[in-house]
């Protein structure tokens, strides 16, 4: 059970180059819109063609253009859960999922299991429209896994939900993942959503893959500024290494990073929970004016500018609790500290 | 009175229809997977017949089909057939001028028509022909059949390229629209009001007919019947 990818496609200016291999499980392919997350879905499923490379899903070849394959999508049974779920509109759910069986022998059989297994049995003669949300996304599941794929390729299946029902359907898919015995790719440009649903991850920038890796490296350890952005890192800034510091000419600090900067390090990330009050004699205190507060529903997010910042730098973003954030006095300015270990460093995309 | 220009008119109007229909819903089809340019060229090429006058259409088509025309000839040849002057070459004039009623309305409604359905089905394996039969055709029922019930009323309207292709011969090639400018040209007044009053009748039916069929497809989609 593995899926490996690896393919060149130009589209006008753009330039998707994208590589990776994976067992069975759920990988999630980040990246910002237009980063060419769903081509690369849409080439796996054979509804695009790529301009060269391979694509090889349990061993049989989906694609190659040196030797000039390429199955048409009907054979490469990967099943594609669109973002409008894709339900024909014209017929039943009990006729969508039927459809898609080919044995005749079991269809009745096997269309009343999947209607039962997805809770559709009351739904089961109504039309797509009149159905919600819930409802169709697990008719469109039951109907995927009517066709038996090998692969499921998710492309962004929550962002058109409002935060609600996008939680729920969230739950139901993530179960519906769980118990299938295969490959799952999930598109998405929400880090969160990936963080609570996925393991490993593949991040796209702008056309280009990175390479797989877990999750938790992804956090902790971003090496790219797209990494960076992609796992919310908010403050990017530029920087010049110096030994075990690094001076930040825009903000006008030099800050102690506990350990030797690599020389080719032009760039570093801070993330805004990483920003703390603190006291002037801390290591890496530097003080900042308060530009504005802006209150979130538990957190509140502080914008600030370093004291000797050079004109016309972005300001720093700082996240703390709410609760802490009201009884700090900042009148006056705020000095703020970052620990050593949590300077990131970044090459640059 | 003799019906015979009634039952020509709706025996080349059914014909040509049937002949349109899939004419039309094929290169709506194929217009469809063209690239831009290819799309503008074949547009204008098939929509031309609409805006041309009939006299044009029918100038045309003599000089494609008439008895010493290349195509013309080959078919007299071969199969002792003449193509101008007889009842099914008003047929030819019908094709041609509601031809183009039949491909707009179709492509329209394949443009509208959502193409991910068809690749969603790809990717669980149905074949292309089962998708455009059992899905498409029937998302785009409204504008096909909206086609159709035009290109039959265009048809059984063709005066101009039919009387110049087929002419006016009682009892063979007469059809309403013909028969009502001999009878007028003749003085026959009262002959041709009633030609005229059958006309506006079988015109209106038709117009009620799609009426009707639009408003059942509104209802069906609000409503929702199951």
């Amino acid at each position: 059970m593995a899926l490996s990818v690896n393919i060149q496609k130009r589209l006008g200016g753009f330039h998707l180059e994208v590589q990776f291999e994976t067992e069975e499980g759920v990988l999630a392919l980040l990246g910002a819109s237009g980063c060419g997350k769903s081509v690369t879905l849409r080439c796996i499923a054979g509804i695009m063609t790529p301009d060269e490379g391979r694509i090889e899903l349990d061993g049989v070849t989906l694609f190659d253009s040196a030797a000039r394959i390429n199955l048409p999508p009907q054979r490469r049974r990967t099943g594609y859960l669109f973002q409008q779920y894709a339900l024909f509109p014209n017929m039943t759910v009990r006729q969508n999922i039927a459809a898609v069986i080919q044995n005749r022998a079991c269809r009745h059989a096997r269309t009343g299991d999947l209607l039962r297994r997805f809770c559709l049995e009351d739904a089961a003669e109504l039309r797509p429209r009149q159905l919600s949300g819930g409802q169709q996304q697990r008719a469109a599941l039951a109907r995927i896994l009517a066709a038996e794929p090998r692969a499921i390729l998710l492309d962004e299946p929550l962002s058109a939900l409002d935060s609600f029902l996008k939680r729920q359907l969230e739950l139901e898919l993530a179960e519906t993942l769980e118990h299938f015995q295969g490959t799952a790719l999930w598109v998405s440009h929400d880090r969160e959503e990936v963080f609570r649903n996925c393991r490993q991850v593949c991040l796209i920038d702008r056309g280009r893959s990175q390479g797989i890796r877990t999750l938790e490296d992804l956090l902790r350890h971003p090496d790219t500024e797209a990494a960076a952005r992609l796992s919310g890192c908010e403050n990017l800034v530029d920087v010049l290494p110096a030994g075990t510091t690094v001076q930040i000419p825009s903000w006008g600090v030099t800050l102690d990073c506990g350990r030797p900067v690599p020389e080719y390090i032009r760039l570093a990330g801070i993330r805004a929970q990483h920003l703390l009050p603190a006291k002037p004699e801390t290591r890496n205190a530097f003080s900042c004016r308060v530009d504005r507060a802006i209150r979130d529903m538990f957190s509140t997010v502080v914008l600030l500018r370093p004291t000797d910042a050079a004109p016309g730098a972005p300001p720093l973003r700082m996240e703390l609790d709410r609760t802490v954030w009201e009884v700090l006095p900042h009148e006056a300015g705020l000095t703020v500290s970052v620990a050593p270990e949590n300077i990131l460093f970044l090459r640059k995309a | 009175m003799d019906w015979y220009p009634l039952y020509n008119s709706i025996r080349i109007a059914a014909i040509s229809t049937a002949a349109v229909f899939f004419l039309g819903i094929f290169a709506a089809h194929a217009a469809a997977k063209l690239p831009q340019l290819a799309k503008g060229v074949l547009d204008v090429v098939l929509t031309l017949p609409l805006v041309l006058p009939p006299t044009v259409v029918g100038w045309l088509l003599l000089m494609l089909l008439g008895p010493r025309r290349p195509l013309g000839e080959w078919f007299q040849r071969v199969f002792g057939l003449r193509l101008v002057m007889t009842w099914w070459s008003a047929v030819f004039a019908a094709v041609v001028v509601a031809f183009p009623l039949m491909y707009r309305t179709a492509r329209g409604a394949f443009e509208s028509f959502d193409m991910t359905l068809i690749e969603a089905g790809q990717t669980l394996s149905l074949s292309n022909t089962y998708l455009f039969w059992r899905v498409q055709m029937p998302c785009c029922r409204q504008g096909i059949l909206a086609g159709t019930v035009l290109s039959f009323a265009r048809a059984l309207g063709e005066y101009g390229a039919t009387s110049m292709i087929a002419g006016y011969t009682p009892g063979r090639t007469a059809t309403i629209s013909t028969t009502v400018y001999q009878l007028w040209r003749t003085g026959d007044d009262s002959g041709a009001m009633r030609w005229v009053l059958v006309n506006i009748a079988l015109s209106a039916l038709f117009l009620l007919a799609l009426n009707l069929l639009e408003t059942r497809q509104q209802s069906e989609k609000k409503g929702g019947g199951g």
